[in-house]
């Protein structure tokens, strides 16, 4: 029997996904709906709601995703690193030195080329 | 941790064989009494986790209030019961019952589906913190993995937030929070390596015993002390909080992504926040503080036959594992409110930041500084290894190197940096 681990952790994400949906279901039936035209209106600060809310956005916000990515695919790779350290020894210290180091290298890049400028 | 039933890809003949999946059918039957009690201890921790949840935010969102107040010298809420104390509950009530408005131009369905992203994760962590040697939902052998892939879930609900809105201010507010959530992401995991690297371990619970001896191993203030730093930092910019809280600049875009929430859904934003405060103090309490252990080392209940001499004064051996178990609820739950509590000082206290500000923070400040961190602990924990094996021999080589990262590599970088923004500031005036 193992009762502790990642199945009863997938029952728990199950029912944690269904929770919010209990809550608006209940909030549904108990609250009142008094509907008006002011209500239903976008909200803009008290201003006549002026052209289409989906706008195109700025391109910095897909740099920093980008750069993200990369980062968060090297954390991943650096846990089993850690935790397997003390099997593997100075190869793995050697080795993680140059990895970091040349994702390091592409944030120096990316700060060099300006690409972490915020405007 | 093995499994029942070993796994095997089942190749193209057998996938296309009907009697194949009958047979699987049969034999994933004969595994039922194995999965209803997984599901019943998932349905029971489920309960606890609810209802932690919300007591916690409860209790968090009437703190703040109270703290906020004494900041500013005002008395806070205090007419909703014996001074103020079910003020949060009724707000609640008041929220569950206010109308749900939904303008016609959203996309209703993401609109409702966005705050349960932003919840369901932030609940499920509750289960990985262990907050005694047995109250501990499930003790997975990678918990830390696990609960870092969750907590970047709930950026997706933040985006689907302002593009369902159809709202300009939610749609900058949940495009700068999720920037600023990715972009915090990483020092934030940067900076729990190091821990992970002295455990040898990504269970929480491991951790935690590993710092047990008191207030001298904890890692947050012996080992990795800038770890620590950097990982609050990046925790509390991670839940949106000042000095980090540009998605809700309440000056420049009225609520950020929640701007055209209300009522329940609304709720389960605030509700979801507070949570995650709460989740990631309490992580900041188990990876650096020594977590459910007290600053003397392990329990005073089993240290001193404290637990003991109460058995054998009610004579009831039962009651053993309550009291250990009470003492250490006791120091994670104090230990996490310290942090908490130090949150909210520093709402009282920092003024905001401007975006370009935040970004180049975490970018040019947090992320080199991590690495050069993870650098520094690499050496020192094969300073350690080779120490422990063969003496003093080809030791020092790796402290030496270590030392010579952290001074010459942070020192030279905060130097670094100090020059620039000196030069941005120069500029400036200049200009």
């Amino acid at each position: 029997m193992h009762l502790t681990g990642y199945p009863v952790f997938f029952v728990l994400l199950l029912f944690c996904g269904l929770f919010p949906f209990l809550l608006f279901a209940i909030s549904q039936l108990v609250q009142i709906k008094r509907p008006t035209a002011y209500k239903h209106e976008t909200y803009e600060s008290g201003m006549k709601p002026y052209g289409e809310a989906r706008i195109r956005f700025d391109v910095k916000f897909y740099l920093y995703a980008l750069l993200f990515i990369l980062f968060d695919i090297e954390t991943i790779f650096l846990f089993p690193w850690a935790v397997a350290y003390e099997k593997v020894g100075v190869f793995a210290l050697v080795e993680m030195l140059i990895f970091v180091g040349i994702l390091a290298l592409g944030i120096v890049y990316a700060w060099r080329k300006g690409a972490l400028r915020w405007q | 941790m093995n499994a029942t039933a070993s796994f095997e890809i089942p190749t193209l003949a057998q996938l296309l064989d009907p009697s194949f999946h009958l047979m699987k059918a049969i034999e994933l039957w004969h595994q039922l009494p194995d999965i209803v009690p997984i599901f019943l201890t998932g349905v029971v921790l489920f309960g606890m986790v609810a209802v932690m949840g919300q007591a916690a935010a409860v209790v968090m969102v009437l703190m703040e209030r109270k703290v906020l107040s004494w900041f500013t010298q005002r008395k806070g809420p205090n007419r909703v019961g014996p001074g103020g104390m079910f003020q949060t509950i009724a707000d609640g009530v008041k929220l569950l019952t206010k109308e749900d408005i939904m303008t016609p131009v959203m996309d209703k369905f993401l609109f409702t589906l966005a705050p349960a992203i932003f919840l369901f994760p932030v609940f499920a962590l509750y289960a990985i913190v262990p907050f005694s040697e047995s109250l501990i939902g499930v003790s997975l052998p990678l918990g830390l993995l696990v609960l870092f892939a969750l907590s970047s879930i709930s950026v997706i609900g933040l985006v689907l937030a302002g593009w369902a809105s159809n709202n300009k201010y939610s749609l900058l507010g949940g495009m700068r929070s999720a920037a600023q959530a990715i972009s915090y992401e990483v020092p934030l995991i940067l900076s729990v390596i190091g821990v992970v690297l002295f455990t040898g371990s990504g269970n929480l619970k491991t951790i935690i015993e590993a710092q047990s001896g008191g207030v001298l191993h904890w890692y947050g203030i012996m080992l990795t002390p800038l770890s620590f730093l950097l990982f609050y930092v990046a925790s509390i910019a991670e839940v949106n909080r000042v000095p980090f809280d540009l998605p809700e600049a309440e000056s420049e875009l009225v609520s950020g992504y929640n701007t055209e929430y209300s009522g329940m859904k609304f709720a389960t934003f605030f509700l979801a926040e507070y949570a995650g405060l709460f989740v990631l103090s309490a992580l900041t309490v188990a990876l650096f503080f020594g977590g459910y252990t007290s600053p003397f080392g392990g329990t005073f209940m089993q240290n001193y036959g404290v637990a003991d001499a109460i058995v054998q004064a009610v004579k009831l051996p039962a009651i053993k594992p309550l009291l250990v178990n009470g003492e250490q609820i006791f120091w994670m739950l104090s230990k996490t409110y310290i942090f908490i509590y130090i949150a909210m000082l520093l709402r009282g206290t920092l003024p905001r930041l401007k975006p370009d500000q935040l970004m180049g923070f975490c970018w040019k400040f947090l992320i080199p500084l991590s690495l050069i961190n993870l650098f520094m602990l690499g050496f020192a924990k094969q300073f350690s290894l080779s120490f422990l094996a063969d003496g003093f021999a080809g030791s020092w080589v790796y402290l030496a190197l270590a030392a010579l990262v952290g001074i010459g590599g942070v020192g030279g970088f905060c130097h670094f940096i100090d020059r620039q923004f000196k030069a941005q500031v120069a500029a400036r005036y200049h200009a």
